[in-house]
């Protein structure tokens, strides 16, 4: 019966559940964790990880196309798209796989199986192997089951001519030609990927603008410079009608009023995602679903005691490392750990890895408006910085916000080559609560890209050095 | 017989201290109440005097040695009669040169010790706060020190201060301030045990800052105090003939002559325009005079500054405008915070004289009596006259005795005659 008994129990393995597990084991919680699928989650197997396997192939054939400009040269770059799939199933495998000796070190139980909540701190565990139904009692249960890509009536994926990320990420041929329905980072990056291998790609987005959530200037050079690719973009467009043949698609793509037909050999629908609510108990508890997902107080908490939600699941944004976070201030909140603190959720960086790399994190010039702030701009195109030039990789921005009252930094916003590796420099900073001062005073390393992150905080106060 | 001569303690506290400086050399003839040595403590420069007469025979220790412990014989005082030779033959002068050796030499491990004992303290005293917290904190003028940090190891972010400027600190916030200025039982403790009755008059961060200041003012500074009386007829006769002059466009108060005379006596003596530092006393160049003002909200101190180049009308119509802010709580920060000198003047009320505690880090702060009239004897005759007691606080460590004493004679000089104060 002991090995029923926990002090906590995480529905969901994914970034946000076996974070969570790992932390509560450390703080001598006994711990489980129930996973229906594998460990790692969605960002794992089928997200985040795989994709970024892939868009390194698609760099990687990127700069052997352009051998010549580094001197080298590489005649007729090829590529199969079948070891490319292969390598990046490789890479979830091998991180799966670590994620469940982590979970074994820290003496994390783990059930492969699908839990459910049953109400009375109690978790139902029907086993994959066998359908087996198991009851654990946890005093802490906390929810984590993410979520799933979000389908629209008439542009259902079938696995074969509409896809999901789930099939992208594992195509058994190479389209021809793509249409790919939403223009956040997954649409985008998959996009990028399926453009770079030589794909004809049609990207459609809803809004007046691809990448909606990043600034709006960022936005626009990532237009131009997808464009530039030999993307063709449409905004303000709508996807109305899917009409499949043998081996096509017939799209017919609303334009103000306006409806184009465009033929594709596959359509990747990546539309947002919702909340895995359904068929976890949740009507065993009182805990509440709004808008999609659980509703959650400042730790995570729900409505019913001892019950928290996490990552995913509990909304926006979706993104692991916040599901992550989540997980852990969660737990140490129940531990009772002191200078536990919410999460803040304007302070959380997102990337999107495509060709060119966007990353971002705070307030867009525009959200910053709105919320009354007085501004300092300051702006850095890689066309100054030296190891951009050297790299090959001139185009690109970073641009900084800043409250003029205060020297608050309110948002970072950069696109071009590595920009994801360099936004936790200013998240870094916003956490400490840095203002203009320290970031003009620290010594940035040269060359390196990162230099461009100085001059852009130089730029806003009218110092910047190098334009 | 030869006399050894000890190393005095000066205060109660005192173990060791440095000998600074020796005023007499060997082979003087001293009295009983000469000053013979000056000696530094962690507090102050203090003077040794000799308590019998005789010739100074030997110093047995130099100038400039810190670390020597209190009773080590620094010198030998000879007798009538007895020369330098009889100090061999004594066989406690015998002993004396090993044993001020023996306090010589430890004593650069002393003073390598001391800083790193006074490291604590003023890292206590460090308030840690993210460089956001620091700004909008000086933006609103909330000290820091007042805040509670919500932050990892209770560092201050922005969140905090914002909270302080809203005026609702959190009870535990409330508490831990307040602590260190409340002494013995809690008073409110206290009156609900004994079903005292009573309202509770919530303490604004203005009054919390202040008696936190005053506190640490009172515990630290070692303070002394010196009164003059001054004669004001010339004054008043003065600011009569202005202020008739004046016809309405202004009217120079009393107090804007105390500003003004405090202002040309720190100029004309800057010894007392300073701050105290552990490693320099620092002069200020100009006379920034802060002025207590009492406001509904509590004690405040606008600054009137480089007062010593300003008018007294330019001073008087500086006054009024910052005392009526100061009242109506609209002060900027740099409006009340720094100043090199201080005064608080409760002459309006009546008080004859009182002692003020000194403002820091300022060096002195005078307190100011009403101005009436006394019977004063001048040559040897009785007259009335109008005369106002004035009580000069200061921090010794950076205002000695004859400093504050010269101090008050220019001051004393100039308000008595102010066309003085044209020169």
């Amino acid at each position: 019966m002991s090995d029923k008994n926990f002090d906590v129990i995480v529905i969901g393995g994914g970034p946000g559940g076996y974070v969570a597990a790992i932390r509560a084991a450390q703080l001598g919680m006994k711990t489980a964790v129930v996973e229906a699928n594998h460990l790692g989650g969605i960002c794992l197997n089928w997200g985040c990880i795989p994709t970024k396997a892939l868009l390194r192939s698609a760099e990687v054939f990127h700069l052997m196309n352009h051998a010549g400009e580094y001197g080298l040269s590489c005649e007729k770059p090829s590529f199969d798209l079948k070891k490319i799939v292969e390598r990046s199933r490789g890479v979830s495998k091998q991180l799966s796989g670590g994620i469940g000796h982590l979970l074994k070190k820290n003496k994390v139980t783990v059930f492969d199986g699908f839990g459910r909540l049953k109400g009375k701190g109690q978790v139902e565990v029907e086993m994959i192997k066998d359908k087996f139904k198991d009851v654990l009692t946890g005093k802490h249960i906390i929810v984590a089951t993410g979520a799933r890509a979000r389908v629209l009536p008439g542009l259902e994926p079938d696995g074969k001519l509409v896809w999901t990320y789930k099939e992208a990420l594992v195509p058994d041929v190479m389209p021809k030609s793509l249409l790919v329905v939403g223009s956040g980072a997954i649409g985008i990056e998959f996009a990028s990927f399926f453009r770079t291998l030589g794909a004809d790609v049609t990207v459609v987005e809803l809004m007046d603008r691809i990448m909606p959530v990043e600034d709006a200037e960022i936005s626009d050079l990532a237009r131009k410079s997808f464009e530039k690719q030999g993307m063709k973009i449409m905004t303000g467009a709508k996807v109305t009608k899917l009409e499949k043949g043998k081996d096509n698609v017939v799209c017919h793509v609303d334009v103000g009023g306006k409806v184009e037909k465009i033929t594709v050999d596959r359509v990747i629908s990546a539309v947002g995602i919702v909340a895995n609510t359904e068929n976890i108990g949740i009507e065993n508890t009182k805990v509440k679903v709004d808008r999609g997902h659980i509703v959650t107080g400042p730790f995570s908490e729900t409505d019913e005691k001892g019950v928290y939600a996490i990552g995913d699941v509990a909304g926006a944004p979706w993104l692991a490392h916040k599901a992550s976070h989540e997980g852990i201030i969660c737990i140490e909140k129940i531990a009772g750990l002191k200078d536990v603190h919410p999460l803040k959720k304007s302070e959380i960086p997102g990337c999107t890895y495509a060709h060119p790399q966007v990353a971002s994190v705070g307030l867009t010039e525009a959200k910053a408006k709105e919320a009354g702030y007085e501004l300092k701009v300051g702006r850095f195109p890689f066309i100054g910085n030296g190891k951009a030039i050297a790299l090959g990789e001139p185009e690109g921005l970073v641009k900084t916000i800043f409250d003029a009252k205060t020297g608050a930094l309110l948002g970072a916003h950069m696109i071009g080559a590595e920009v994801t590796e360099m936004i936790q420099g200013f998240t870094l900073g916003m956490t400490l609560e840095t203002t203009e001062a320290e970031l003009m005073h620290t010594v940035f390393p040269h060359p390196t890209l990162s230099e461009m992150m100085h001059e852009s905080v130089l730029s806003a106060y009218g110092k910047a050095i190098h334009f | 017989m030869p006399v050894d001569i000890l190393m005095p303690a000066l205060s109660p506290t005192m173990t060791e201290g440095t000998l600074a400086k020796w005023l007499k050399s060997e082979g003087d003839v001293v009295k009983a109440g000469d000053v013979i040595a000056e000696i530094e403590t962690d507090k102050a420069t203090m003077e040794v005097e000799a308590v019998d007469e005789g010739k100074l025979g030997k110093i047995l220790i130099s100038a400039g040695t810190s670390g020597v412990a209190v009773n080590t014989p620094i010198a030998v005082l000879l007798e009538d009669g007895e020369d330098a030779s009889a100090i061999k033959v004594g066989s406690a002068a015998n002993a004396n040169p090993p044993a001020a050796s023996a306090n010589a030499a430890p004593a650069p491990a002393v003073s390598a010790v001391a800083p790193s004992s006074v490291a604590p303290v003023a890292k206590g005293d460090r308030v840690f706060a993210s460089p956001l917290a620091r700004r909008v904190a000086e933006q609103k003028g909330i000290d820091l020190k007042s805040v509670q940090g919500s932050g990892p190891h209770g560092r201050i972010v922005k969140s905090d201060v914002e909270n302080a400027k809203a005026g609702a600190p959190a009870p535990k916030a409330a508490a831990a301030s307040a602590a260190p200025t409340s002494s013995g039982p809690n008073a409110k403790q206290l009156a609900d045990m004994l079903g005292m009755e009573y309202t509770e008059l919530p303490n604004n961060n203005i009054k919390k800052v202040t008696a936190r200041r005053l506190t640490e003012a009172k515990q630290v500074i070692p303070h002394f105090y010196l009164s003059v009386d001054c004669v004001l007829d010339n004054l008043l006769a003065a600011r009569a003939d202005i202020n008739k002059a004046a016809d309405g466009a202004y009217k120079l108060s009393v107090n804007d002559f105390i500003i003004k005379a405090n202002a040309m006596a720190l100029k004309a003596y800057p010894s007392a325009n300073t701050s105290w530092t552990d490693d320099a006393v620092i002069q200020y160049k100009h006379a920034d005079i802060s002025v207590a003002v009492a406001t509904p909200n509590g004690l405040i101190t606008p600054i009137i500054k480089k007062a010593e180049i300003k008018t007294l009308r330019e001073i008087s119509d500086e006054m009024k405008d910052l005392a009526k802010r100061a009242k109506d709580g609209k002060l900027k920060p740099e409006e009340f915070q720094g100043g090199s000198f201080s005064i608080s003047n409760l002459g309006m009320f009546g008080v004859k004289n009182f002692q003020a505690i000194v403002n820091p880090p300022q060096s002195c702060i005078m307190a100011v009596g009403a101005g009436e009239e006394r019977v004063v004897v001048e040559k040897g005759q009785m007259v009335v006259r109008t005369v106002m007691t004035v009580t000069l606080s200061t921090d010794h460590r950076s205002v000695d005795g004859a400093v504050g004493a010269e101090f008050l004679q220019y001051f004393k000089r100039f308000i008595e005659n102010p066309v003085m104060m044209l020169a």
